[in-house]
């Protein structure tokens, strides 16, 4: 096993995560390519082939419109997440590529302190390794369940 | 101690109030099944196009009834109570598939894709012993069977023998704007759904409510997509609980009385990096860039520009609703329009820029009159009555819907 490359990836979800998680949502475009894309589908839609997506960006400019809209735009009530992301597998692309596959939980706590099992499912990850940090070229986010509580307003 | 009034009457003022109680009793809710889903009203199913071929199947719902919809040997499709007559267990038990007859896990009792009970496991009984006696009639409490109807690909069933064709249900201008948007075979993009924390009539409200669409939603109006001084209007259809509101952009975006108002709707300054979601094609060549179309008392299609959905309105106890979206383009789309219609889908759905709030806002009301059941809601924008209206700045289509609603249920 290439330890250094698992640690790499595991490294940059934990960022990833947490930057989500401090409510840094200004830093979560940051962990993109320029021409990233970034798709939150449920199991049944992507098991199907079916291509439509619950939140779809193919741009680092989709996501921060998407940071902007729920900072100046969206009504939602106040929320966090925690996020727990496990069971990385990690396979070399190229030289400058690698794709990962992990589990992920998000627990959501609404400022009423009702906290729920929001959402698990797989991170599918495609990695770029030669880039300032390592980023995401596409993070295809899988919801276990094809349902979602009230709204689905922060990333995941 | 009951926080529901003794008296279940309708306040004196009518259509002009909505009492709290409505959302929150639940031998009103009972009623609804009865008088609403399971009385004289189409319900919505789903699109033929996602029953392409002999033998498909899904499962849904016609209020809280599980039922299975088919398409048979014959072509013909087919809605049946998703329930054996023998113990009444569920029959199917995935939420779609192909198969050529269906039977229950329980005691294998088999039934055709019409419904009808076709074979009984040991009827006879084995070697003599056991069995049915000779003159039972298993096939009495059958699985219930509605009757099915497409209409411009949508598909409906009732339980009521008397229901009129759907168009007559709907009006005629309902029904020319639901062939308006389903003008060509369709192809499925997919489905999520949505668990609403409110009763499933604040939904219904909310679709209905064209006041709301510029003030709650700080994303259309920022962008001009839909500014109540736009040229578009509202139509009320049947019997008061369809309704068709319309908006035809770019006319009259100079306008100003939003910042007039100094409404939170218009905070300035915010602009898209990526505008490109937003660049639609006029594929109905009328201007029409949103339309909205309900039909009582649980469907909902969506035209927001090129984004096409249906939505199914599920009630799920006095205080859920699921909402389940199936967005939808057209056989003959090209990629390009695919990847718009993809993209614009970011507006809609639990995570869209104009949906995510109305996610939320049935859910405030749900609780914020958890204490005032005795009180009711004022609805009184644009008049007291029901009629269709130029001006979006109406709750007309609110009203048809308790219009309609109240004959239902004798309220």
């Amino acid at each position: 096993m290439d330890v250094e490359l698992q640690l790499t990836v595991e490294n940059l979800l934990a960022r990833y995560v947490h930057a989500l998680d401090d409510n840094r949502l200004e830093d979560w475009p940051s962990f993109f390519l320029e021409k990233g894309r970034y798709r939150i589908t449920t199991a049944e839609n992507y098991e199907r082939g079916l291509p439509l997506s619950i939140i779809y960006a193919d741009s680092r400019a989709m996501l921060a419109d998407r940071v902007s809209a729920l900072r100046h735009a969206n009504i939602y009530e106040a929320q966090r997440y925690r996020h727990t992301v496990s069971s990385t597998l990690v396979e070399r692309v190229d030289a400058s590529t690698a794709r990962a596959t992990s589990n992920f939980q998000a627990v959501r706590i609404m400022r009423t302190g009702e906290s729920i099992l929001f959402a698990s499912g797989r991170y599918l990850d495609r990695i770029r390794l030669n880039a300032k940090a390592p980023c995401f070229e596409e993070k295809i986010v899988v919801i276990d369940s094809r349902s979602v509580d009230t709204l689905l307003a922060i990333p995941l | 101690m009951s926080t529901v009034p003794a008296a279940r009457a309708w306040p004196a003022e009518g259509l002009g109030r909505v009492p709290y109680w409505i959302y929150q009793d639940e031998d009103i809710y009972r009623r609804e099944q009865e008088r609403i889903y399971y009385g004289d009203t189409w319900n919505f199913l789903g699109l033929d196009a996602e029953l392409p071929e002999k033998g498909d199947f899904k499962t849904t719902f016609v209020g809280e009834m599980p039922v299975v919809v088919t398409r048979d040997e014959k072509g013909t499709l087919n809605c049946f109570e998703n329930r054996c007559a023998h113990r009444g267990a569920l029959l199917c038990l995935k939420d779609r598939g192909n198969v050529k007859e269906i039977a229950c896990v329980y005691h294998n009792w088999t039934y055709d894709l019409a419904g009808n009970l076709t074979s009984v496991a040991f009827r006879r009984g084995v070697k003599g012993q056991g069995g049915m006696p000779e003159d039972a009639e298993p096939g009495s409490h059958a699985p219930r069977k509605f009757r099915v109807t497409t209409f411009s690909g949508l598909v409906f069933a009732t339980l009521s023998e008397t229901m009129p064709p759907f168009e007559r249900y709907v009006g005629p201008e309902v029904a020319a704007k639901i062939r308006r948007v389903m003008k060509a075979p369709v192809k499925v993009l997919g489905g999520y759904s949505q668990v609403l924390p409110s009763n499933w009539k604040l939904y219904f409200e909310n679709v209905k409510d064209t006041y709301h669409a510029s003030l709650l939603h700080l994303f259309f109006s920022t962008f001009r997509l839909n500014r109540l001084e736009q040229r578009g209007g509202v139509i009320v259809g049947g019997d008061g609980g369809s309704h068709v509101s319309f908006t035809m952009m770019k006319a009259d975006s100079s306008g100003d009385e939003y910042e007039k108002a100094g409404m939170r709707s218009v905070s300035g300054g915010y602009r898209l990096e990526a505008p490109q979601m937003l660049e639609s094609v006029d594929e109905f060549g009328d201007g029409v860039t949103l339309q909205i179309l309900t039909v009582f008392p649980g469907f909902v299609l969506q035209q927001i520009m090129n984004c096409l959905a249906v939505r199914q309105v599920l009630p799920k106890g006095v205080a859920g609703t699921e909402l389940v979206w199936t967005a939808f383009g057209y056989v003959s789309d090209d990629e390009r329009m695919t990847e718009l219609r993809l993209k614009q889908s970011n507006l809609v759905g639990p995570a869209g820029y104009i949906s995510l709030e109305d996610g939320a806002v049935t859910g405030f009301v749900q609780r914020g009159v958890a204490g005032a059941s005795a009180r009711a809601s004022v609805v009184e924008m644009g008049g007291r009555g029901v009629e269709s209206n130029e001006s979006r700045v109406t709750e007309t289509s609110v009203r048809g819907l308790w219009q309609q609603y109240r004959r239902h249920m004798g309220l």
